[in-house]
């Protein structure tokens, strides 16, 4: 395969004060592709996603999205350019609704201006209704379309998990990071959230990269792994290589 | 359930509850009018009218800063007075030209809206790049600042042109000439133009920006950006220049109050817009609560009319507001309050969801 | 805010290169009085992570329990001040425990509402019970002054007691700060209030114990500002304290040597701008010098960027 990936990191490294907290981290993520992100508590996972999006500006390394560096950009231009997020300690808009914060997804496609919001022209009324029908569109895949007047504080856990990823969708990626999807769902619903992500990779046409501490999960899904240990690439493959691999095994385990 | 109807149904709501906010004051407007006319009115409570609309106004103005886009700012007397002494000047100045008053109260109330909103802009720079406690304290350093700059300024004007001339008066006007703002005494000789209808208006517009502006692209991300800053910035909203839309616009509004407040009396000091009219426009929001519209323009209405109206209050009064304040957030942030308010949220969520069900 | 009483000439103007001296350690003296409110501002914000608007309100409480022990009960100075201080703390401790203890959970905005709050509130009883006329203050070390360079300069001795006091505070302070096991304990809560928990640090005494310190600095503070200018009268606090939170901010929020020198730095550009520039627009000028340090160092003089948690 000779296309450029979706998503090129070499040698990441981040240090915080002294310590550094990620170093010459790797990984190579190609279109249309499910990657997974693995490793201990403390390996530096969710540090990873926070410099791939400069929530964390990282100290060395390159971040290539589609062949372009991104390493300049600020959290919002990472987002233009086409990298979306979720957040493990979920991050949505509590007060407002749930299709609001669809639509707040969509905050950069949606082109008409302050003025023309306020005055309510043919451009906003035409641009919103289009909006909406996507934002509708797009919960139904969650089926959370029923909820969506609901302030999304006042949905269940796995609901507002759904709807987080839902609201990632709506910017229009191409590269989707999420950052343990599967926490606190109960085995069917992890099932079926399995399902959900094969579907919108497919329907949505996106790249995905997640962490996850399901190991089902992630053996059933990703078609590779990453496993990150102490800040660095500790092995990459296939599910079956990893599950084989002594080293991982040995960092799970943890022992001589 | 079809897309279209779930559509209909959510704009059905948000509909409702708007329409509501602009019934009310046409309502209010109706009645009071009607007292006007048939002089059924005291003419105390008659001179109270033109300032309840431009303190409606404000607060409308700060609850869009506080309560919509979450940053406190303890300077919205500081923008009442920038668009109070513009407007001043300017009607002054044009007074000669522009007969018309109700035109030229049009044209003087936009201008200060916009002198206001640029001073917005200013003090937007610095703060808002910064979380926290900081708008707050920046806001309320630039109304202190905004205050003591017009408390040295002289300003004048005769048939040779405008005089200009800062700590002392130095101002040389003939006899035809007319002082405009002198110093720490302010305004005065002002022609009394606002009217109360004017006020109305003003508070229809203010809410139509208001709740449009809340409906729209921008409104949302002004309310995600207070909600989630990171999870705004990860969706692509720019949070700074977001919170700037809200402050520019807010501190707009409440210039223009204050251009209709300074044009109801003859005479106006700088004085009037102190650190105090910021916390009492505070507590007409915080009482009407936070975000809420419809709350905010019946809290400032009846919070500036009852004192006026029991002067001998007078002395509890500032007393009773500061309690307001602690007490409405003690209450609101109350472990067992909280609780009580989630309850009730999913029970009203459960039971939307078994009708759907059915 | 109407300064009633105007501002006694601390120090004697006579040599030509002596006057911008004597503006300057004027200058000095009135910086040390805001580096000692800033601490109060500083500490408490470092730990309980809240802008304590209330602060210059207790100042103007420690005035007039200052004023009527010297005047009314003819107390000895060191009574009066030792009364201040522990009315002050008192004060600080039940303010903290009545009505931010409940927001600790609660959003900053929340908090700053009851802060702006009980700020008014105290200063609106003041004007109820004391009445908003001032009362002159007489300056616990009387109006004398130091004579220097065969009586060209002069220093009002207020001016030397306040730099001297500044200083020893800044100094035991740190000494408590770094060596004490309450000093650690309030490190711990500024760092990270859960993990202190975890630890077995007892956070909710320890952020009472920071605002006793603070409220007990806010009383010292107190005495020597109206011992320079010498009213008291309801509002007489919050001047000082929105400039002493500026120091804060100037020197770098949460440190100690920060609020020192942003103290000092404010105090010296208030009274340079005043004699130079114009004692009416010096406020102006002061809050102009806040707004232009945020916009360049937000973080201030001595203050660390600080990284949220994702």
């Amino acid at each position: 395969m000779n296309e450029t990936p979706v998503l090129q990191v070499k040698d990441l490294g981040i240090d915080f004060g002294g310590l550094t907290a990620v170093n010459k981290f790797n990984i190579t993520v190609r279109k249309h592709q499910i990657v997974g992100l693995i490793g201990p508590n403390g390996a530096g996972k969710t540090t990873v996603f926070n410099m791939l999006t400069k929530v964390y500006d990282p100290s060395r390394g390159t971040i290539e999205l589609n062949g372009q560096q991104i390493n300049k950009l600020s959290t919002v231009e990472v987002n233009k350019a086409g990298i979306a997020r979720t957040f493990q300690n979920i991050r949505l808009f509590d007060n407002l609704s749930v299709i609001d914060n669809v639509l707040i997804g969509m905050h950069n496609s949606i082109k008409y201006n302050t003025f023309e919001g306020i005055i309510r022209n043919r451009r906003f009324r035409e641009q919103e209704k289009e909006a909406y029908q996507k934002a509708i569109d797009l919960l139904s895949i969650f089926k959370l379309q029923d909820l969506m007047d609901h302030p999304a504080s006042s949905l269940p856990y796995g609901a507002q998990r759904r709807l987080e990823i839902c609201r990632a969708l709506a910017t229009n990626p191409s590269l989707l990071l999420l950052d343990e999807p599967a926490a606190g769902m109960n085995p069917s619903e992890t099932a079926e959230l399995m399902n959900t992500i094969k579907d919108i990779r497919d329907h949505f046409d996106i790249a995905i990269l997640l962490i996850e501490h399901d190991m089902k999960f992630v053996m059933g899904i990703c078609e590779e792994i990453t496993v990150l240990n102490y800040g660095t690439t500790l092995a990459f493959g296939a599910p079956e290589e990893i599950q084989n691999n002594p080293e991982v095994i040995k960092a799970y385990l943890g022992g001589a | 359930m079809k897309k279209s109807n779930l559509l209909n149904k959510l704009f059905d709501k948000q509909h409702k509850k708007q329409t509501v906010s602009y019934l009310i004051v046409i309502f209010a407007y109706v009645i009071l009018e009607a007292l006007l006319k048939t002089g059924n009115i005291s003419s105390l409570f008659k001179n109270l009218l033109v300032p309840c609309t431009c303190y409606i106004v404000a607060a409308l103005a700060l609850n869009l800063c506080v309560g919509l886009s979450g940053e406190l700012s303890l300077g919205h007397a500081g923008f009442m007075s920038i668009g109070a002494f513009t407007a001043v000047c300017l009607s002054g100045l044009l007074a000669g030209t522009l007969t018309n008053a109700v035109l030229r109260l049009v044209i003087v109330i936009i201008i200060g809206a916009a002198v206001s909103a640029f001073f917005g802009f200013l003090i937007g720079i610095p703060v808002l790049k910064l979380q926290g406690d900081y708008l707050a304290i920046v806001t309320l350093a630039f109304c202190q600042i905004i205050v003591s700059l017009i408390n040295n300024v002289y300003f004048g004007f005769d048939e040779k042109g405008l005089q200009f001339s800062f700590i002392e008066n130095k101002l040389n006007l003939s006899s035809s000439g007319k002082i405009l703002i002198g110093g720490p005494i302010g305004a005065s000789g002002t022609q009394r133009i606002s009217t109360f209808t004017v006020g109305i208006v003003l508070i229809i517009i203010s809410l139509i920006v208001i709740y449009n502006l809340m409906d729209s692209r921008n409104g949302r991300a002004i309310m995600a950006a207070r909600d989630n800053r990171i999870a705004a910035l990860s969706v692509g909203i720019d949070v700074t220049r977001t919170k700037m839309l809200a402050f520019v616009i807010s501190a707009a509004l409440a210039g223009a109050a204050g251009a209709l407040y300074g044009l109801n009396f003859s005479t106006l000091t700088p004085a009037k817009f102190g650190f105090n009219q910021s916390i009492l426009l505070l507590v007409y929001v915080v009482l009407g609560g936070l975000g809420n519209i419809t709350g905010t323009i019946i809290s400032a209405s009846v919070l500036y009319v009852l004192p006026e109206l029991l002067r001998s209050f007078e002395s509890y009064r500032m007393i009773i507001y500061s309690l307001v304040l602690i007490g409405i957030m003690l209450i609101s942030n109350n472990k067992f309050f909280k609780e009580k308010l989630a309850e009730l949220k999913t029970r009203r969520f459960n039971r939307t969801h078994s009708k759907e069900a059915e | 805010m109407a300064e009633a009483v105007k501002q006694p000439l601390p120090v004697l103007v006579i040599g030509g290169s002596m006057v911008f001296l004597s503006y300057l350690i004027t200058g000095i003296g009135l910086g040390s009085v805001y580096a000692i409110i800033a601490l109060g501002y500083s500490m408490v914000y470092g730990i309980a992570k809240m802008l304590n608007f209330a602060h210059g309100d207790v100042i103007m409480i420690g005035a007039y329990v200052a004023f009527f022990a010297l005047s009314r009960y003819n107390l000895p100075a060191v009574a009066a001040v030792l009364l201040a201080i522990a009315v002050c703390t008192t004060l600080g401790v039940l303010i903290e425990r009545l009505a931010y203890k409940p927001l600790r959970q609660a959003t900053s905005l929340s908090v700053l509402i009851t802060a702006i709050g009980v700020s008014y509130f105290l200063q609106n009883m003041a004007q109820l019970l004391w009445s908003s006329s001032p009362k002159i203050f007489s300056s616990i070390v009387g109006n004398r002054s130091l004579t220097l360079f065969d009586g060209k300069m002069s220093i009002a001795y207020i001016n030397i007691l306040t730099i001297i006091t500044c200083i020893v505070i800044m100094i035991v302070l740190t000494l408590f700060i770094n060596n004490t096991k309450i000093g650690r304990a309030m490190r711990a809560c500024s760092e990270d209030k859960d993990a202190a928990k975890l630890m077995g640090i007892n956070v909710n005494k320890t952020i009472s114990i920071t605002f006793a310190i603070g409220s007990g600095l806010a009383a010292i503070a107190s005495v020597l500002l109206c011992s320079t200018y010498p009213s008291v009268y309801p509002t007489l606090g919050s001047m000082p304290g929105i400039k002493a939170f500026t120091a804060a901010v100037f020197g770098g929020i949460g440190s100690i040597p920060g609020a020192f020198v942003g103290g000092l730095l404010l105090g010296i550009i208030e009274n340079l701008s005043k004699a130079y520039i114009s004692t009416q627009l010096s406020d102006a000028i002061v809050f102009a010098v806040l707004i232009i340090v945020l916009l360049i160092k937000p973080t201030g003089i001595l203050g660390k960027k600080v990284n949220e948690k994702v």
